[in-house]
């Protein structure tokens, strides 16, 4: 090997530990990995074998709920990704009606999410692969706001796209069962 | 158990004039509607028009004496008393030539038996009788059971679970609904929702075999009742809201081994198009039309399903079948003509090779699936016997059709039109009414008929002793605003917001005897709501249907007049029958058990107050879980002793 080789060679090994040392900002497409996407805590049954369990609200919960821009987002996604086809808006169809105060698997924010992101046996889809763990919470901030949990500054006063729907700042607010209350 | 001759309803003077094109009638009714409020006041507007009642008839003219239409022979053999498919023969007639049931003696009707068929999603499906066993198929999770009529009260003689996915039910548009089984030499046939095809013994109820057919992980379902011919079972696919590629396939009758499967897009050869296709018109003729009139690649995802009913000629081995909606809903994102989709096919049933298509709608705009029942009939025309199927179609015209080249010989509305201004007989094309051309962005108020059409795929019956066609149809007008749809597979493709509510005159419902030669309507029963259940006619001269608030009525053939009704314990959508039971004497049977689209209100307990609910469906339906609860229950009916 030449020496102009070697010396190119000696270049590139310097200038690829300098970058190394520049220790840039870390940035993540996903904040966390897929496996934990789902909150712990979030079964809404309401039988604790040997005694009641204390359930730990997942600290991401209070980030999402009732907050203005996660439900803009949500309510976007909730149409691009075809929910709208299913539950309409909040009626129902396909799907459960989301607007009512029935929750199969539970009505608080983390465990919407839950149900987003792992699917359930009779037809809703699991969307953790599809999603990403942001994208899920905000999803489920804006069906929270469909049985008007948020306070109504925090939900739009008119649809993402055209439809015959009352505006949301009109939706009366249901009681948010945290245990399966459908009536089967 | 109530009887007599209807007394509800909202007694309502109200002009009628009835002839006369689209255009025509649109004029009428406004003129009507001035002279009426004028004159009512001091006449109730008693001229000539016949006052219309809720669940009475309005009778427009006699049933024509004469010549009139008679069911294709070879597709009618004579009645032995069974009811072994969905449409009772292969020309769909759902008549019964049992005749001790009769206008004069229908109001003696008894319970004879019922049963509960531990569902409660809606029941669109008829039972089916056998030489003495009765087989009923549920709606998810498909149960067959089997009922021993030769003993009291017809205990069960054996029950088969197919166990479809769980999963399927979400990917189910309009419920999860079964149209029926099939019983053909010894086995019965029928599909899952999760997208199988089985056949079981009639006798043992042991499986025979079973082909999975459909992918619910493309979003495709099966609904359809199969049909069973020249050693075939044919089936399709549902899935139109989900982006499916719709097809249908051709099963060996004895091994369940796929024969053929054309699908109803794509180049010419997947379509199963050769050198025998003949399409009557220049509209339909091209070479791969199932490609170049859609934008590219989406005719893969482009629906063209086939739920509903398929009629067979056994004289010339063609099957008749109509196709489903173009995906997705919103115009905009499909331009073109859409083929083949929401037209009619008819297929040699050995080679699955079309011979003809006849689009009835092309580049649908409000989901007007073309998939309702096709009667095969032989009618006289211009002095000559002509053989020709009759099609009430969803767009809201019933068609008559030469059923050996697809040339349209009449198309008249039986409801109010706005979507469309009439159909062109010498081009076969439909005229767009393009005040209500839907578009993305766009909201379009009060588009007549709505999307599940004038009528839906309830099928009529024709007697070919009346020669009339009974018609139970919807009355619904819509709102319609389009949008852009993602696919996403396994998800809804739709892209619209819809609001759908009561046509003119209030009434969601009608159920209509059409002379099919004349084009007229004989007389008209106005429903309060939707007409979802099928027809039945018998030759005693006695029509029967059901209301989805769970009336079961009889009515006279040839002047509609209420001569019985009972109250089931849900609201009806299902097929009834009439067959022979081992005693020798006429049974009536029907399942009860509400649901499917209009009724998903009720039977997937949504949400009343969002209009768009089940594809906006919910908007015309919000009174209906006050009127009907969920759940399938067979009723049999006898003439008391």
């Amino acid at each position: 090997m030449s020496s102009p080789w070697r010396v190119s060679l000696v270049a590139i090994g310097l200038a690829a530990l300098a970058l190394a040392g520049c220790n840039r900002e870390e940035r993540h497409s996903r904040s966390k990995p897929i496996g934990e996407t789902v909150p712990a805590g979030t079964s809404p049954d309401t039988i604790w074998p040997g005694g009641t369990v204390a359930q730990t609200a997942d600290p991401r919960a209070r980030l999402y709920d009732n907050n203005a821009p996660a439900i803009a987002a949500g309510q976007q996604l909730y149409t691009q990704m075809n929910c709208v086809g299913c539950h309409s808006h909040g009626g129902g169809g396909m799907g459960p009606a989301l607007m009512d105060d029935q929750w199969r698997y539970g009505g608080r924010i983390d465990q919407i999410a839950t149900t987003i992101a792992e699917g359930r046996p009779n037809g809703m889809p699991s969307w953790r692969s599809k999603l990403t763990e942001d994208q899920i919470w905000k999803l489920a901030a804006y069906v929270r706001s469909l049985s008007g949990q948020p306070s109504k500054d925090a939900v739009a006063s008119r649809a993402e796209s055209m439809s015959s729907t009352t505006p949301q700042t009109l939706t009366p607010r249901e009681p948010a069962h945290t245990s399966d209350t459908a009536a089967q | 158990m109530l009887s007599g001759s209807g007394d509800e309803g909202l007694p309502e003077p109200r002009c009628h004039l009835f002839h006369g094109g689209v255009m025509r009638r649109v004029v009428d009714a406004f003129l009507v509607t001035l002279l009426c409020t004028a004159t009512a006041a001091l006449t109730g507007c008693s001229r000539s028009e016949p006052r219309q009642q809720l669940g009475s008839a309005t009778v427009y003219g006699t049933v024509p004496a004469g010549d009139h239409a008679v069911a294709a022979p070879a597709a009618s053999p004579a009645d032995d008393g069974n009811w072994v498919m969905p449409g009772k023969d292969y020309a769909a007639t759902r008549f019964s030539a049992l005749n001790q049931v009769t206008p004069a003696n229908v109001s003696k009707l008894a319970l004879s038996f019922t049963f509960s068929t531990a569902t409660s999603h809606g029941y669109e499906a008829p039972p089916l009788v056998v030489n003495g066993t009765m087989y009923l198929i549920t709606p998810f999770p498909n149960y067959l059971y089997a009922l021993d009529l030769t003993k009291p009260g017809a205990p069960t003689k054996w029950v088969f679970k197919p166990k479809p996915l769980a999963a399927s039910q979400g990917v189910a548009c309009c419920d999860t609904v079964n149209r029926g089984a099939v019983y053909d030499a010894g086995k019965i046939f029928f599909n899952t929702l999760d997208g199988q095809t089985i056949a079981v013994d009639a006798n043992s109820g042991q499986q025979v075999w079973r082909t999975q057919l459909g992918d619910i992980q493309k979003g495709e379902t099966i609904t359809m009742a199969p049909l069973v011919a020249g050693g075939k079972v044919l089936v399709g696919n549902s899935g139109g809201e989900m982006g499916v590629r719709g097809w249908i396939a051709a099963l060996d009758e004895g091994s369940g081994k796929l024969a053929w499967r054309a699908f109803n897009t794509g180049p010419d050869k997947d379509v199963l198009i050769g050198p025998r296709f003949k399409p009557f018109y220049p509209m339909d003729q091209g070479k791969d039309l199932g490609v170049r009139t859609w934008p590219p690649e989406a005719w893969k995802i482009g629906g063209g399903t086939v739920w509903g009913w398929l009629s067979y000629d056994p004289e010339t081995k063609l099957v008749y079948y109509g196709v489903g909606n173009p995906g997705p809903w919103n115009p905009d994102q499909r331009p073109g003509d859409n083929k083949w989709t929401t037209g009619v096919f008819a297929r040699d049933i050995d080679t699955g090779q079309a011979a003809w298509f006849y689009q009835t709608t092309p580049h649908d705009l409000f989901d007007h699936d073309d998939i309702n029942e096709i009667i095969l009939a032989d009618i006289p025309w211009n002095g000559q016997r002509r053989p020709v199927l009759f099609r009430p179609a969803r767009a809201g015209f019933f068609y008559v059709q030469d059923r050996r080249t697809g040339q349209v010989l009449s198309a008249a509305p039986f409801g109010y039109v706005n979507g469309y201004k009439g159909v062109d007989l010498k081009s076969g094309m439909i005229i767009p009414n393009p005040e209500k051309a839907t578009h993305a962005g766009r909201v379009v108020r009060d588009i007549c008929p709505a999307s599940p059409g004038m009528k839906d795929w309830n099928p009529s019956a024709f007697s070919p002793l009346t020669g009339l066609v009974y018609i139970p149809h919807n009355n619904l007008c819509m709102d319609y605003g389009a949008m852009q749809a993602n696919y996403i597979s396994g998800t809804p493709y739709v892209g619209a917001d819809v609001k759908m509510y009561a046509g003119p005159g209030g009434n969601r419902g009608a159920f209509t005897a059409w002379d099919p030669i004349h084009q007229k309507k004989v007389w008209e029963i106005p429903e309060d709501l939707p007409v979802w259940s099928p027809a039945l006619v018998t030759a005693g001269g006695v029509v029967f249907y059901g209301t989805m608030d769970g009336w079961f009525k009889a009515v006279d053939a040839r002047t509609g007049k209420q001569l019985w009704r009972f109250k089931a314990g849900s609201g009806i959508i299902g097929q009834p029958i009439s067959y022979r039971g081992p005693d020798g004497r006429q049974y009536i049977a029907v399942v009860a058990g509400v649901g499917g689209w209009a009724g998903a209100i009720v039977s997937a307990q949504m949400d009343p107050r969002d209009p768009t609910g089940a594809l906006g469906f919910a908007n015309a339906m919000k009174d209906l879980p006050q009127k009907s609860t969920a759940g399938g229950i067979l009723y049999v009916f006898t003439l008391a002793r």
